[in-house]
């Protein structure tokens, strides 16, 4: 067969890559930064991010560093929002304000021509908003909308119900939106308070990617962020997964049920993390070859996706996934994952599952690396995870000398088909909570 | 601090040569087309094969077939078993996938350079030697409906689109959705799959658009020698699908559903496409979108309706230039709390009455061109968006000048011209318009 024959002489040869030259930078006034000059195509891309995120909500603020975010392109030093759009639009600058769990961030891609007026631009949304009444009236009525929705859309309503069971009162168990009463009364006070607390030089991670020079940079950061308080509040408490295995059905109308489903997980910082990110690639990865890919999709038909993550965050760590399935298969769906989480456990992995993953995870690493934009982001992730300048040369080596038994040794120490819980959302059928 | 910014909109943003996108296209004698974009910034390429074929070009009582027969690519061929081409992709370090539209289907993977040819090797074979077997039929069938299921049936607004476009095309395929009919999608089988497999999957029926790491020169020899090979496919000409009936009168649903959170406004307008060598009304309306709905702050629907009345928490205003055959011009308002579907539709329809009656603000229209220019230059930051750029446009009537014409064309449409289009375009018996409510909602549609 032609294929065994491409496969058979491909394997020996490992694509080249080009390599990513980062240089770390520190500014005049002290901030750090991560750079790649890319000077072919005249624009930059800026990564900013802040540990922290809407987990810094005050108590009673629920809402409110979301809400902050929302408002920092709305109207800044004398511009109101009507204005600070007009202004962006002329630079044809674009920007991104988002806002996370654990951090929150700040995206800007800007041409060199007019780099100075955007970044001047920028500097007035992050360090001179307004939070204008007006502004904030129209905002909250957005986010209200997206409350609303939330409580409708059955994957929001699993994925609420999951982390509230998981995480009670935690900030993880909450919607970041806040609630409708959280969020009406927030003010503008409340709003200045979240920005102070959330954008913290402490705590603060650049990505920079494009047609810019190490002084040129750090010149810009002192200007765009060297006025934010030096230290933030503190940050919020590990936080223990304290939900046991199980079943919870919540009724919702409609031709398909969709669950989530997981259970406590591995920290990124883990010296086993390489061995789990390579066990989950092989049960759950993205590609329709994970076990649970072939043996839910693929010979049974049951859905169109099924897929499992990682997912440490810097409070709590989880293993969690997602499968939808009509309301008659759902629950052979859920039987199957756990049969798959309960073999792989058990059986392990096997030599030619962890070669091909190998295989795959580095020859597709550099596929990330594939734009500015894409490449600051990943800068800034990366020392929002500690990890050093070598990471990007020597992680494909580090992947590639775990051995099977550390995989095996992670599978039966991490993957616990009993501690599954799944949150279904929908009209299953034969299937009902335990308690 | 004050910004005065609009005097440097105006000149800005010529394109340096250098940046510009390095395009070249030929023919194989067969009669495909290779569209090469090289982007030499990381040694990876981007391998698409486009059919000129969608689901628009289904027989009739067949609709999903064209998307079904996509995930039925990934089956054996004479060469592979079921499943290799994907897991071949993948211990090459890359990644493969798939997508159907109205007008295409198309194929593509990203992958190390030094891989391409191992790729079109595998992509030249399921073009004709695809083998499919009754045993894996009904299973992704299944799976086709429960990507169904996902996608339309458990979101009543995708199945009021739906239900907008079955009234908005009473004789073209576009009224019937990408995915298909549930009802038809449960009936597909073998038959019909490799029916419409002999009749479509040829090379003279292919946009071939490879980018990245690569020289015109090494993507030639390389087509030639897997692609090159395939004779052509006589029987294959033209599209040439039927058109629309002149529409009489406005078409009204009202969709009510219990999952409904928040209820909408919908409306949409039959429009022109973009036509190869005429592209100047197509521009036209696609800079009215921008000037309606293309930001909440400044444009002529977000500013009034958000910002000034309070009465829609969000409005959009959306043109498929890209399409076969003739497209839609559309508009979406969300109402505020306590506003209802009706004084929205009527505030949106009295706004741009008043904005015909008062012609383009030319400073808005500045600061859109200058985006539109800026565009150009970020769009060179993602060759894979490029690549999907020429693989629809080709695909749907368009030429490689069309697309490189584009921004030039569209910097050329002035106020008037907007207006104009605007006039043609908001005929209300020419279009269709749909609610979106709560199951208990009282209100009824006039």
């Amino acid at each position: 067969m032609i294929g065994r024959i491409f496969a058979a002489l491909l394997a020996l040869t490992t694509p080249a890559w080009a390599e990513v030259n980062i240089q770390e930078i520190t500014s005049p006034g002290g901030i750090k930064a991560w750079l790649v000059e890319e000077p072919s195509i005249p624009f930059t891309a800026l990564e900013i991010r802040f540990r922290g995120g809407t987990s810094l909500d005050a108590p009673g603020k629920r809402g409110a560093t979301n809400l902050m975010m929302a408002l920092l392109e709305e109207g800044a030093a004398d511009m109101d929002a009507r204005a600070f759009a007009e202004a962006r639009e002329t630079l044809a600058a674009r920007f991104t304000f988002d806002s996370f769990d654990d951090s929150v961030s700040i995206s800007a891609e800007f041409l060199t021509e007019n780099r100075d007026a955007s970044l001047a631009l920028l500097r007035a949304a992050i360090q001179e908003p307004r939070f204008d009444e007006q502004a904030i009236t129209r905002v909250k009525g957005q986010v209200e909308t997206s409350i609303r929705s939330d409580v409708k859309d059955p994957d929001e309503i699993s994925s609420a119900r999951y982390f509230e069971l998981a995480f009670g009162d935690h900030p993880y168990g909450t919607n970041s939106d806040g609630t409708l009463e959280s969020l009406a009364a927030l003010t503008a006070e409340d709003l200045e308070a979240a920005r102070l607390a959330a954008m913290a030089k402490d705590r603060l991670f650049v990505g920079a990617v494009g047609d810019i020079t190490a002084d040129e940079l750090g010149v810009i950061l002192d200007d765009l962020l060297g006025a934010l308080p030096e230290s933030g509040p503190p940050l919020p408490p590990e936080v223990d997964y304290a939900l046991p295995g199980g079943v919870t059905v919540i009724e919702f109308e409609g031709p398909q049920s969709t669950a989530l489903f997981g259970h406590a997980g591995i920290e990124r910082d883990d010296p086993d993390y390489f061995a789990a990110f390579l066990l989950n690639e092989i049960l759950g990865g993205g590609g329709l070859e994970s076990r649970l890919g072939m043996e839910v999709r693929e010979e049974r038909g049951l859905t169109y996706g099924i897929s499992s993550f990682l997912l440490p965050k810097d409070h709590a760590e989880m293993v969690i996934g997602r499968v939808r399935s009509s309301n008659e298969t759902i629950g052979e769906a859920i039987d199957v994952t756990r049969a798959e989480w309960a073999r792989i456990a058990e059986e392990g992995v096997t030599e030619e599952e962890l070669n091909r993953t190998k295989t795959y995870l580095t020859g597709a690493y550099a596929l990330r690396f594939d734009g500015n934009s894409r490449i600051a982001s990943i800068l800034a992730g990366m020392q929002q995870s500690d990890l050093g300048l070598d990471y990007i040369a020597t992680r494909n080596d580090k992947l590639n000398a775990v051995p099977i038994e550390e995989v095996n040794r992670v599978a039966r120490e991490l993957l616990i088909a009993d501690d599954l819980h799944f949150v279904v959302v929908g009209q299953p059928e034969g299937l009902a909570s335990t308690n | 601090m004050r910004f005065s910014l609009l005097a440097l909109g105006l000149s800005l943003f010529a394109l340096p040569l250098s940046a510009a996108e390095r395009v070249t296209n030929f023919m194989l004698d067969n009669g495909m087309e290779v569209v090469v974009i090289e982007d030499n910034r990381a040694p990876v390429v981007v391998h698409m094969v486009w059919y000129k074929v969608g689901s628009a070009d289904e027989p009739e009582g067949k609709s999903g077939i064209a998307h079904y027969l996509e995930h039925l690519m990934f089956k054996a061929t004479d060469n592979l078993e079921s499943g290799e081409f994907s897991r071949t992709v993948t211990e090459n370090g890359g990644q493969d996938n798939a997508f159907t539209s109205y007008d295409y289907t198309g194929y593509f993977q990203r992958v190390a350079a030094d891989r391409l040819g191992l790729m079109m090797q595998m992509e030249a074979d399921r073009m004709v030697n695809l083998a499919l077997d009754e045993s894996e039929i009904a299973s992704e069938r299944s799976v086709v409906i429960e990507e169904r299921n996902q996608r339309t049936d458990s979101s009543p607004g995708s199945q009021l689109q739906e239900q907008m476009r079955a009234a908005q095309y009473q004789n073209h395929r576009y009224g019937v959705p990408i995915i298909g009919w549930r009802h038809e999608i449960e009936e597909l089988g073998l038959a019909d799959a490799v029916a419409f497999y002999e009749e479509h999957y040829a090379p003279n029926n292919v946009i071939l658009v490879v980018a990245g790491d690569v020289t015109p020169e090494e993507v030639r020899e390389l087509a030639e020698q897997h692609y090159g090979v395939i004779p052509a496919n006589p029987a294959i000409e033209e599209r040439a699908r039927p058109a629309e009936p002149r529409q009489l009168a406005e078409r009204r649903l009202v969709l009510r559903d219990n999952r409904v959170a928040q209820p909408y406004f919908s409306r949409s307008y039959l429009a022109p496409e973009r036509n190869a060598g005429d592209q100047r009304e197509a521009a036209a309306l696609e800079l009215l979108s921008n000037i309606l709905g293309g930001s909440g702050a400044t444009s002529v629907l977000g500013e009034t309706l958000e910002f000034d009345q309070g009465k829609a928490v969000f409005t959009g205003a959306y043109y498929t230039d890209q399409s076969l055959d003739p497209a839609s011009f559309s508009l979406v308002a969300v109402p505020s709390q306590g506003v209802s579907l009706q004084e929205i539709e009527d505030a949106v329809d009295a706004e741009i009455a008043a904005f015909i009656e008062r012609g383009v603000d030319q400073e808005q229209l500045d600061r859109i061109k200058a985006q539109w220019r800026a565009a150009q230059i970020y769009a060179l930051d993602d060759v894979n968006a490029l690549a999907r750029r020429y693989g629809a446009a080709l695909t749907q009537g368009l030429t490689v000048e069309d697309v490189q014409a584009w921004p030039d064309v569209i910097q050329s449409i002035t106020g008037d011209e907007i207006i104009a289009a605007a006039e043609r375009i908001f005929d209300r018996s020419n279009a269709v318009t749909g609610w979106l409510m709560a199951a208990d909602t009282q209100e009824v549609s006039q």
